[in-house]
């Protein structure tokens, strides 16, 4: 009975579970890329060794400061909350109308950002100290050090990490049903709304959403694999031509074959 | 004057730890100099100062007759000239083999990808490690990743080499493989700064072997003078308790 309610309610109403589904994961890729991106340059630019004096020490205080703040600010508030107030209040308060998909995106961004730049911070960290002493004995400056040597390495060690926020980022843009973004979530409310059926199109959102989680974290699993690069490896440049039991055979047959 | 590299009153102090007191070094081009010393003696740190990984807090480093420590001089610039090796070997995690060896000629040196494999290829060659370019450095020996951070370091082709204790990570079995690179470099002519405890190779390869205790220099001169010969009862100390292991 209650699968072939479930059923029903699949059918009837797919397109519209696809939509919202897409939308979700629309949101969730672009905000992750882009909170990711965030992230590498607030957690670059908070490692950037403060000079012992000069003007550079007092900017380079002042913009971690400012970092800070943000940071602290959009981890330390409800998303839900920073939806409304950015939504609304860019509308209310300075007359302003933003596209509430572009809000979207901004408010999921931003969030992923302050996320990310605590965990890139944490992976600079703990890349061990050899790998930049030996990039400056090398002659690189700090700039070159770290797009060379330091940054692949925390790249890969924080895959993992940023699975996870992806993860989260296609969860928690449900949440975005207050700004009425019309994502998988809201989708679901519509359907339940207009058919007066509740858990049935609940059950299929649930399944959705894990079906896109679980595909996101094995595709990143897959590309640690490749970034890992292959366990072996092969030496290089023998010189001795070894010659396979195949080719001698072949040239054989060929000697046969000519006379 | 043909000193390559000299030092005039370095000091340098962690807090209120003085590691280095007032030392006048020089070396010159195409010697092999040997710093031994106990641990904590400074010598590593003063191996450090050389090339500015540590900032020394007083006194001068003078290259080729410019003080390196003015605030004009470029000091980047100034670290593609010496090629250094660490005990930690500390080769780039990321990239392999060849990677290693060439990532410093094409971004600081601006070489060419061709010329930089071709450079590479080469000092790998010296080292005995051209087979294993496609390997990364979790994949080979101690002595295999020791003797890459030396072809690494002469890729750069630099005027001096710096040596930080390169043997005292390795397997006993692996210290062999890499003291005879460096006893090849050694015969080559070229010039060489080396931190080491292995009194052996210091005794053979070493122009010169320079004593350090508690932050200064005790004794230097030959092998000959300093390991046979000491003057100082330091320096007497230190060898018998080192040779009589």
């Amino acid at each position: 009975m209650t699968l072939k309610l479930i059923y029903k309610i699949l059918v009837e109403n797919w397109p519209m579970f696809l939509r919202g589904a897409g939308m979700t994961l629309y949101i969730s890729i672009i905000a992750t890329i882009l909170g990711s991106l965030i992230g590498l340059m607030v957690g670059i630019i908070r490692t950037i060794p403060i000079p012992e004096r000069g003007f550079k020490k007092g900017l380079l205080k002042v913009v971690n400061g400012l970092l800070s703040a943000y940071i602290e600010f959009f981890r330390g508030t409800p998303m839900m909350v920073q939806a409304m107030v950015i939504y609304y209040g860019s509308a209310e308060a300075f007359g302003i109308s933003m596209d509430k998909y572009f809000a979207a995106i901004l408010i999921v961004s931003i969030n992923t950002g302050a996320y990310m730049s605590e965990i890139v911070r944490g992976g600079i960290v703990s890349i061990d100290k050899g790998q930049f002493e030996a990039a400056h004995a090398l002659g690189m400056n700090h700039f070159q050090t770290m797009a060379n040597v330091v940054m692949p390495q925390v790249i890969r060690n924080i895959l993992p990490a940023t699975g996870n926020e992806f993860v989260i980022n296609i969860k928690d843009t449900s949440v975005l049903n207050v700004i009425s973004v019309s994502e998988l979530y809201f989708a679901t409310k519509s359907i339940a709304g207009n058919t007066f059926i509740f858990y049935p199109p609940f059950v299929i959102a649930c399944i959705l959403y894990f079906v896109m989680t679980f595909t996101v974290t094995r595709i990143l699993r897959l590309f640690e694999k490749i970034i890992d690069g292959p366990e072996n490896f092969d030496l290089a440049g023998n010189q001795m031509q070894v010659a396979k039991p195949e080719s001698m055979l072949q040239r054989k047959m060929g000697e046969t074959h000519q006379r | 004057m043909d000193n390559i590299i000299e030092i005039q009153h370095l000091s340098k102090t962690f807090g209120t730890n003085e590691v280095l007191k007032d030392i006048d070094f020089s070396v010159k081009k195409g010697e092999v100099v040997c710093i031994i010393g106990s641990s904590g003696s400074g010598k590593s740190t003063l191996l450090r100062c050389v090339n500015l990984l540590e900032k020394p807090s007083g006194g001068q480093v003078i290259y080729k007759g410019e003080n390196i420590l003015d605030d004009k001089h470029d000091i980047y610039a100034y670290r593609t000239k010496l090629g250094m090796v660490f005990q930690q070997f500390n080769l780039f995690n990321n990239l392999n083999v060849l990677k290693n060896c060439t990532v410093g000629q094409i971004k600081v040196l601006k070489r060419s990808k061709e010329e930089a494999r071709e450079v590479a290829m080469k000092y790998l060659k010296v080292v005995g490690m051209d087979q294993y370019i496609n390997a990364r450095p979790k994949q080979l020996s101690g002595g295999q990743k020791q003797r890459v951070a030396i072809a690494r370091a002469l890729s750069m082709e630099p005027d001096v080499m710096l040596f930080d204790e390169p043997t005292s990570a390795l397997d006993p079995e692996m210290v062999g493989e890499v003291l005879k690179v460096m006893r090849e470099l050694a015969g080559s002519g070229l010039t060489m700064l080396i931190v080491t405890h292995e009194m052996e190779f210091a005794r053979d390869v070493a122009d010169r072997v320079v004593f350090m205790d508690q932050g200064v220099i005790v004794e230097e001169g030959s092998p000959e003078q300093v390991l046979l010969n000491p003057t100082q009862e330091r320096t007497r100390e230190f060898l018998s308790r080192t040779l009589n292991k």
